[in-house]
């Protein structure tokens, strides 16, 4: 490719590194000539702000290895080891403690833009099913590390959740052993957790990373009127409704992250426990086989699952009705049949569906947090039915859609200043 | 901005929604409680109580005698002499001879360890916990408390309680609750007072990297 031979640069050692490595021709397909629509609102954010997340994680969590041991005998002692001893390791801990809700806020709020816009649809289903094999992996990552400070919810939790694959039929009960290792969470089941924790997963998230930005890279990024700007060229080829990434929107992003890392530093600083949320009490007590916690909560990332897992009066039924909750995110590109992909532009069969479905999502979220009993259950029951039935139902009233028509270029008002 | 905000807002709330039942008639016996970890007298008055009346049966098994002393401003001879009652040395984490096989044959429990007791209940509890003990003959103690029915805790501050008034007595334990709080977290004003620079620092650069949007956009139409 005749772009691939021309060099940004002047500086002969760069010009030594384009002749042997694609410097140039990277900076420019990603950054520098790499388009997008100039209409991005806030919800368009939070892609980067889990690259942002992703980076303290990684970071954090390296220098938290340092003196974190995992073993059930010391695990606990070297978190507040951490705590105490270690040069800022309070801050470094509290950051990777508070990241990690802070990656599923944001993840969240990643998928909720994506099923406002119609992100997912053609030609951007490979980038969805990417991104929900990366929110997958996240869940695993999340789950793992949940155990390593061994505290007794960490325990569990960990306990309730490995129990879930006790319900698959006939191998169920030995493949828990398998996992954990052990007839029971012990130290081995410590050991292993902690090698998926911090190479296994981080490495398949990378990796994930790198092909869902690829893949986006290649088809373009969608907007809020789900428009193709590929459509509009310029004398110069490029779309007249895009801007560089660099540096339009990363100059626009860094005040957005600047906004994000108030917020996430405020909770470090001066709510790290979050009420019980971000580290919960019965954690700061050791791992206790013979104590069970009054209530067994897994983190509240994953309460909208749980609701749904306890909602079921089966528990092996249950069981199947939280994996097929979480697995059907993935085949939303074919539920939906509706041409149009920006709410913006769609009729009020999907406008009810999403909103009633972000009802549902986070009304579960709440009562997995509460005792499964009484008014919790009819509850959680009535949510999850509104759940499945915003996926199930999705091929039916799409198609009823009476949409509005999609402009041909963006919408884009620049406020006067 | 407004939208981050109102987002942030709603979340912050939450816990208020969830985390207040639970305990019920706590509240009746927190009068006079008002904990400053900030206070460094109130803290090294805490410790001063925690080491005379505590520390016979209760550890801070993540805490060493040497931190205390450098966080509470207590100079090394002055913690051999008042605090430290063992054969420890400075550097030594909070412990003591009770065995635990003996505190769990004396009181049927062996006495807790306290380091974490603030986090892992709260800082509440510990208060009305220590302010609700009361006179039961049916109890092995002589004493039970209202907070905690049937502890096998006897009233190790009672002739402190009948001593002092009651505001005295709410003193006595700010500090004692103080102290212990500033265990959990050592660093807990520490980091509050970071997180002030760092969310200052934060707020200019928000100026800076607005501007600088503003300047790189003024261009797209």
């Amino acid at each position: 490719m005749a772009k691939d031979t021309e060099s940004i640069f002047k500086n002969p050692l760069l010009r030594w590194v384009d002749d042997r490595f694609p410097l140039s021709s990277l900076i420019k397909d990603h950054a520098t000539e790499y388009y997008a629509s100039k209409n991005f609102n806030i919800w368009y954010l939070f892609g980067v702000l889990s690259m942002v997340v992703l980076v303290i994680m990684l970071l954090t969590g390296f220098f938290l290895t340092m003196n974190y041991k995992p073993s059930a005998e010391d695990a606990f002692n070297s978190v507040e080891y951490i705590m105490r001893s270690v040069e800022n390791g309070w801050l470094i801990r509290y950051m990777h403690s508070t990241g990690a809700s802070f990656f599923f806020i944001v993840i969240y709020l990643h998928m909720f833009r994506a099923m406002l816009y119609g992100s997912y649809k053609k030609p951007r289903e490979l980038i969805w099913v990417l991104g929900m094999l990366l929110y997958f992996c996240l869940m695993a990552e999340a789950f793992f590390g949940y155990l390593l400070p061994w505290g007794n919810m960490s325990y569990w939790a960990g306990q309730v959740i490995v129990n879930l694959f006790g319900y698959i039929p006939f191998v169920g009960e030995s493949l828990t052993e398998w996992i954990r290792g052990d007839y029971f969470i012990s130290d081995i089941t410590l050991n292993r957790f902690f090698a998926f924790h911090v190479i296994f997963l981080p490495l398949a998230i990378l990796g994930l990373v790198a092909a869902h930005i690829l893949a986006l890279h290649h088809v373009g990024s969608n907007n809020p009127d789900g428009v193709e700007i590929k459509k509009h060229l310029d004398e110069a080829g490029k779309p007249i409704d895009g801007v560089a990434f660099h540096p339009f929107h990363t100059s626009k992003d860094l005040v957005g992250i600047t906004v994000f890392l108030i917020i996430y530093f405020a909770a470090v600083f001066f709510a790290p426990e979050m009420g019980g949320y971000f580290l919960e009490v019965d954690n700061f007590e050791p791992a206790d086989p013979l104590k069970t916690p009054e209530h067994i909560v897994p983190s509240w990332y994953f309460t909208p699952y749980y609701a749904i897992l306890r909602a079921v009066p089966n528990a092996a039924l249950g069981a199947l009705f939280l994996v097929f909750a979480v697995l059907l995110f993935v085949f939303l590109p074919w539920l939906d049949k509706c041409e149009v992909k920006s709410i913006r532009y769609r009729g009020w069969q999907y406008k009810f569906a999403l909103t009633l479905f972000a009802i549902s999502f986070v009304a579960l979220g709440y009562l997995g947090l509460q005792p499964a009993t009484g008014i919790y259950v009819a509850l959680a029951r009535f949510f999850t039915i509104t759940y499945f039935a915003f996926f199930l139902l999705m091929p039916f009233y799409t198609k009823l859609e009476k949409t509005k028509t999609v402009p041909e270029r963006v919408v884009y008002k620049k406020k006067e200043s | 901005m407004r939208k981050i905000f109102i987002i942030y807002l709603a979340f912050a709330f939450i816990p208020s929604l969830t985390f207040s039942a639970g305990s019920m008639d706590l509240d009746e016996y927190l009068e006079g409680m008002s904990v400053k970890t900030s206070d460094v007298r109130s803290l090294q008055r805490g410790a001063r109580n925690f080491f005379n009346n505590c520390s016979g049966c209760h550890t801070l098994q993540y805490m060493r005698y040497n931190q205390i002393a450098e966080d509470l401003g207590i100079t090394e001879d002055q913690l051999m002499q008042n605090l430290i009652f063992t054969e420890s040395s400075p550097q030594d984490l909070v412990m003591n001879n009770m065995l635990r096989e003996d505190g769990n044959r004396w009181f049927g429990k062996a006495p807790p360890d306290l380091t974490l007791v603030t986090r892992r209940k709260s800082p509440e509890y510990v208060y009305g916990f220590l302010n609700s003990f009361y006179e039961d003959n049916s109890s092995p103690t002589g004493v039970n408390n209202h907070v905690q029915e049937a502890s096998s805790m006897p009233h190790v501050l009672w002739d402190i309680e009948e001593r002092l008034s009651n505001e005295e007595y709410s003193q006595f334990l700010n500090d004692t609750v103080g102290f212990l709080v500033y265990a959990g977290e050592p660093i807990i004003e520490k980091r509050k007072s970071m997180g002030v620079w760092v969310i200052g620092f934060l707020l200019i650069f928000l100026i800076l990297s607005y501007a600088l949007y503003k300047d790189i956009w003024r261009e797209v139409k």
